[in-house]
């Protein structure tokens, strides 16, 4: 049953964009952390994106992806008023929000999006809320404005210097945690080698931290196995057992090994895409 | 004229694609039978007076009649004759262990011939599928008048929920469907290969229930989207779950977690609900190997080796700890992936996988295994020889079989379980502990047959019509097992 796109805002033109779609039938249903799963047409493969925040009044669900393959970039093809083929969710364990006082919410690149909902959690849950984003510069900085709009504090971390501290996001977060004398958990979203950087640098502070895995993923309901992760020694499903796991528990290498599995297809697949739409143009 | 007794004639064989050009295509490898080939096989039938093929048969198809009408060569007979009982009619023809069921109890069996019933199951299906589709239900051009004030939820699209959905809509009974995946039909779509069961065939079926007013709703997954709380709020009377099985097994040994290592479920998956076959043109990615290793003895393993060899793999083993005997698969998958090519690796089990630097998969040490006595259902314990050799792979897929999926479980505390974490019902009306809440499929029994899924669908769906419909429910029919002895134990 197709999902109509009510708005689409270019966060950052050609590159990453914000979807807010209708479906009521999720967004009553969805919890910070949860995800979906898409597909954008009859010979499309499914994707899984984090739900970036619902209003579940509209009956809407808003997503923002990245484009990195031919999937993405024929999500950014449609505009308002069209519809996405396929929309299945909320998927994944919601994230778990306790009353835990001061929380840091870390975010790099796309999963400041993702990062929001989760962030938005904790504030409703009655946190202190400090979000630490980062970006390359600051024309690539998302959601700012909208963190603004709840957090106790937004530090923002650009590599050139262009927007609040250079630095990466890890230089941002040891500058809070040098700084709060008690914070009860830190929550990662982003690249994996970004999130792995922020595991290696809390281990020492001892502060529980929660990194949300993007695997590849088909069906997201704990059919096919293809998510599966090593965490503390164990494999687990990001689909049914998280998305959301113990930063200090997982095997990120193994998990990067495993996000290549199909490099050369995704890289071939999305050759085709562009020269098919070089012909058109 | 001969006045010997008749010789039993032998079986129709059925036509199929040669080995060497199949095992390059993903058509369906078998072709199926013409008009004439059918009646010849009908023939065959001895149109027994205590017909004991149909108390092999979980969904009591009437094997008797309608082989009758064929005999006639009277296809829409035969097609209403299969249709009062069986939903998917073209599915079953191709996917059912007849061995073990309807043709083995034949008393041609016994001889060695028994009526290829699965075969002329399929054909009829296939012959009549031309008509539309509520005059293949109901005998008339009009759809049955829809009650929408008796309504029923089945979550999960699969076999069994598409029979309680088919029996359910013809006796006027509102039905939704709601599924977790893009398309419906469950283990249909995601599970069994093109080549073996057309995904065409399976459209077919879905369409014909639609028009008979089953509503489907794709994307929605049960306990997440919608759960079985909601449903009552909505005001469904009756709420099936055929979820069926999830969670693939592992084997639980080193470097399982390496790149080109699969479980069955996502080999297959890709392939068929993917079509990962046709990439690029559809866009989910295949994982190409060329020395394959598929661990199982199934028939979810030997689809698996199938699919590895039309892929292009050079050469396929396929892993098993006990002998080609007590392999559980259709002896016709095993036959027919024999004659495409399969290397079989029999009693051997791997005790880990071998991965390059970049953790993809090189090869799999396994150890001998030999067969020790038999265990308390009857078959052999494969036992350790602590001798190990190993092989190379780039491609291992895992078809060990599958846990239950726990998403709705989690949903629906309410639920009593077994000890293997499957859902408990009663066997004579498949309700679950929670009144009017009916399970049936492999979420009940462990991963299982499409057959059996059915099975239990039919038996709750009449239960589910005996409640909602009282006296207006179809009279039961007499149970098939009084009075006639079993055929074959």
């Amino acid at each position: 049953m197709p999902v109509a796109i009510l708005k689409k805002r270019r966060l950052i033109p050609g590159q990453t964009s914000e979807l807010t779609l209708d479906a009521s039938h999720i967004a009553r249903k969805a919890r910070p952390g949860n995800f979906v799963i898409l597909r954008v047409s009859e010979k499309g493969e499914r994707i899984p994106l984090t739900i970036a925040d619902t209003d579940p009044q509209a009956g809407t669900i808003t997503i923002v992806y990245l484009v990195v393959g031919k999937s993405t970039a024929e999500l950014e093809t449609l505009e308002e008023g069209d519809s996405i083929l396929d929309v299945c969710g909320p998927l994944g364990k919601p994230t778990h929000i306790e009353s835990c006082g001061t929380v840091v919410c870390v975010g790099g690149g796309t999963g400041i999006a993702a990062m929001h909902h989760i962030a938005k959690g904790h504030k409703a849950a009655g946190n202190r809320v400090i979000t630490v984003i980062g970006s390359r510069c600051e024309d690539l900085l998302l959601f700012k404005e909208e963190l603004s709009m709840f957090a106790d504090e937004v530090v923002v971390t650009t590599n050139d210097g262009s927007c609040g501290m250079q630095g990466f996001v890890t230089d941002g977060l040891r500058m809070v945690l040098d700084r709060e004398p008690s914070v009860g958990e830190v929550v990662a979203i982003g690249p994996v080698p970004m999130m792995e950087a922020v595991a290696n640098l809390t281990r020492p502070y001892n502060v529980k931290t929660t990194v949300s895995l993007n695997s590849i993923m088909i069906d997201g309901i704990g059919m096919c196995g293809a998510c599966r992760v090593v965490v503390g020694g164990e494999v687990k499903f990001a689909c049914v057992d998280g998305p959301e796991f113990d930063g200090h528990q997982v095997d990120f290498a193994r998990m990067r090994q495993r996000l290549s599995a199909f490099k050369p297809q995704e890289e071939l697949s999305w050759a085709e895409f562009r020269r098919l739409r070089g012909q058109e143009a | 004229m001969d006045k010997k007794p008749r010789k039993l004639a032998p079986r129709t064989p059925m036509p199929e694609q040669p080995a060497k050009e199949r095992v390059k295509n993903f058509s369906e490898v078998t072709t199926g039978y013409t008009l004439d080939m059918a009646v010849a096989e009908a023939a065959r039938c001895l149109q027994c007076k205590k017909p004991v093929c149909q108390i092999g048969c979980p969904v009591e198809v009437p094997i008797k009649a309608f082989i009758g009408h064929l005999q006639k060569g009277d296809v829409t007979a035969a097609y209403k004759a299969i249709r009062e009982t069986n939903s998917l009619p073209a599915v079953c023809g191709r996917v059912c262990p007849q061995e073990v069921q309807c043709e083995g109890a034949c008393v041609l069996a016994k001889k060695g011939e028994p009526v290829c019933i699965g075969r002329l199951e399929r054909f009829t299906a296939d012959e009549y599928a031309a008509r539309s589709a509520c005059e293949q239900l109901t005998g008339d051009k009009a759809c049955p008048m829809i009650r929408e004030e008796l309504k029923v939820a089945c979550i999960g699209g699969g076999p069994a929920s598409l029979t309680v959905a088919g029996y359910l809509s013809t006796l006027g009974i509102k039905v939704h469907v709601y599924e977790a995946l893009h398309e419906p039909g469950g283990v249909l779509v995601y599970g069994i290969p093109e080549f073996r069961l057309p995904k065409a065939i399976v459209k077919r079926e879905v369409q014909a229930m639609t028009e008979n007013g089953v509503e489907f709703h794709l994307n929605w997954v049960g306990g997440r989207t919608i759960t079985v709380q909601d449903l009552f709020d909505e005001g469904c009377q009756a709420v099936f779950i055929g979820v069926g099985a999830g969670l693939p097994r592992f084997l639980k040994v080193p470097g399982e977690d390496m790149t080109g290592v699969f479980s069955a479920n996502e080999y297959l998956s890709r392939a068929n609900l993917g079509r990962a076959y046709a990439f690029p043109e559809y866009d989910t990615p295949p994982f190409l190997g060329k020395q394959v290793v598929v661990v199982g003895g199934g028939n979810v393993a030997m689809d698996a080796a199938r699919t590895a060899m039309r892929m292009g793999a050079d050469k396929v083993s396929l892993v098993y700890r006990r002998t080609k005997n007590e392999m559980p698969c259709r002896l016709e998958e095993l036959e027919h992936a024999l004659d495409e090519g399969l290397h079989l690796e029999i009693l051997t089990n791997p005790v880990r996988f071998a991965g390059d630097e970049n953790g993809r998969v090189t090869g799999v040490t396994l150890e001998r295994m030999k067969l020790g006595d038999p265990d308390e259902a009857g078959r052999c314990t494969p036992n350790c020889t602590g001798e190990y050799f190993d092989i190379p792979c780039d491609l291992a897929v895992i078809a060990v079989g599958t846990g239950p999926n726990p998403l709705l479980l989690e949903a629906t505390p309410g639920l009593e379980r077994n000890r293997r974490g499957y859902i408990e019902v009663n066997e004579d009306t498949g309700e679950t502990s929670m009144a009017n809440v009916f399970a049936g499929g492999d979420i009940v029994t462990g991963a299982a047959t499409v057959i059996l899924a059915m099975g239990a669908g039919r038996r709750a769906a009449k239960e589910i019509a005996r409640r909602l419909l009282g006296d207006d429910a179809p009279q039961d029919v007499p149970p098939l097992h009084g009075g006639v002895p079993a055929a074959q134990d």
